[in-house]
């Protein structure tokens, strides 16, 4: 019977190796002169009643921009949520690889992995993209979701070689981080409604854009916004275009009156 | 020197049969009907932990009775071919046709060359976009696969709940369709409550995991409605 089911347990990876898959390129050679997209700022803030994920849709080679409506922020199950920055290709890999583990291990497991497990699993594909990052394809995800069971939400950060550090109240990746993560501390604090959290982390994207030339804007002629999503008890959500664009003509307004 | 008995192969295939068949007899049976807006699987089952029924891939469903050892190892098996040709492919290229045929492969192999067959019957269901897509795979302990049409019984009992069940119509609402199975589960003599049951349905919509368990209190609500 042992035929039907080696043994290499709930993970994914490991079926994909067992069937002569390998999921991390591993490369001999310096990834950094192709042209290759990479992805650019993404935050996720905690708030009183849930948590907020959202990205720009920018992505870039060198100097180029390579697409605008790129989507950085993506679901991983019904109370979680990853958005990237990096290397997209890479990067878009590995989420699609990190759905499909927590996936998998919830139908071979029959119940499904714990918030901690799942960040730790996304821990684990980081680190296994070491050697790429080392040539060029470097990606950092942010990670964030809510558990029923103890009502909390969790955000955590991740460094290139699966470093995952879990915060209190916000994190920040990609080139555009340092400004959008000074631009959250500036207006976050423990009482902040979901809505409010929405509006900061547009703001952030916002002043990101404003200052770091690979973060995509809102792009009013496009009619392009960033994606934001919430995490809550009614688990995971998108934030609707036309919630997003009565935020984004306050803070054009305000940035006419500057 | 001693000489090896001779057995006939026909003798050797009919006592492995019976083997597996007094082995699936001791089990209790599952039905699978069509009903207005999908699938619906009901089995006997006190445990609520040990599952007979369970989800392969975004429209497919397993399930399963005999040894609960042999058809759960046949469960991950479906579940990691599913898994992996989807990664490989696209998702709406894995097919309970196909996973039905590869179980059948696996089952006629273990019953021709292993020395104990498996003593196991299972089904492959599949909702599809329309009644007239869906499909329903039983699979027998020697890998004879039946293509069903509206229901499909598996177990010990099957053919007596097969004629049970025979009044069940695709146009059913949920909760006839649970009623009907759960009164060919407990026959004349005996009445079954929902914490006997593992009701589970594959539902037809446009959501990507058609798959849902149905809880306890959901299925006495169904049951009393």
């Amino acid at each position: 019977m042992s035929r039907f089911v080696p043994e290499i347990g709930p993970r994914f990876d490991a079926l994909l190796r067992a069937n002569g898959i390998e999921p991390f390129a591993a490369l001999s050679t310096d990834a950094s002169a192709l042209a290759i997209p990479h992805a650019t700022t993404c935050v996720a803030i905690r708030s009183s009643e849930g948590v907020v994920i959202a990205g720009d849709r920018r992505a870039t080679s060198g100097n180029l921009i390579s697409h605008r409506e790129m989507d950085k922020v993506m679901q991983a199950d019904m109370y979680s949520a990853v958005a990237i920055a990096g290397a997209a290709g890479t990067a878009m890999e590995m989420v699609k690889l990190f759905q499909l583990q927590i996936e998998h291990y919830e139908k071979v497991e029959g119940q499904s992995l714990s918030l901690e497990g799942k960040a730790n699993q996304l821990s684990l594909f980081v680190r296994n993209n070491l050697p790429a990052a080392m040539q060029g394809l470097m990606v950092v995800p942010i990670f964030a979701g809510y558990e029923p069971a103890s009502k909390s939400s969790h955000i955590w950060a991740y460094d290139a070689t699966g470093g995952r550090y879990e915060e209190k109240d916000f994190v920040a990746t990609g080139s555009g981080m340092l400004h959008a993560s000074t631009t959250i501390r500036l207006g976050w604090k423990s009482s902040l409604t979901l809505e409010a959290a929405v509006t900061l982390a547009c703001r952030a994207l916002w002043q990101a854009a404003d200052a770091d030339s690979a973060t995509g804007g809102f792009d009013a002629v496009r009619g392009i916004y960033p994606s934001v999503a919430t995490i809550n008890a009614r688990g995971f959500s998108f934030v609707q275009d036309s919630e997003l664009s009565p935020v984004f003509a306050a803070l054009s307004e305000e940035a006419k009156n500057a | 020197m001693s000489m090896p008995y001779y057995v006939s192969p026909e003798q050797m295939m009919q006592d492995r049969a019976d083997y597996a068949r007094k082995g699936i007899a001791r089990g209790r049976s599952l039905i699978a009907l069509q009903y207005d807006n999908g699938i619906v699987l009901v089995a006997e089952n006190p445990s609520s932990t040990l599952r007979k029924i369970s989800e392969i891939y975004d429209r497919i469903a397993f399930a399963g009775v005999g040894k609960y050892s042999e058809f759960d190892q046949l469960r991950v098996a479906g579940v990691r071919a599913a898994d992996l040709k989807g990664y490989q492919f696209s998702r709406q290229d894995v097919d309970a046709r196909s996973l039905a045929n590869q179980y059948a492969q696996l089952i006629a192999t273990t019953f021709t060359h292993e020395v104990k067959p498996l003593e196991i019957e299972i089904l492959v269901v599949e909702v599809g976009a329309t009644q007239e897509s869906d499909r329903l795979y039983r699979i027998m302990y020697d890998g004879t696969v039946l293509d069903e049409q509206h229901s499909a019984v598996i177990g010990g009992e099957s053919d007596e709940m097969k004629t049970r069940v025979a009044g069940a119509k695709p146009s059913d609402e949920l909760k006839f369709s649970i009623k009907t199975a759960v009164a060919a589960l407990s026959g004349q003599s005996r009445t079954l409550a929902a914490s006997d049951l593992e009701v589970a349905v594959l539902e037809r919509g446009s959501q990507r995991r058609c798959f849902r368990r149905l809880t306890d209190v959901e299925v006495a609500q169904l049951l009393s409605a």
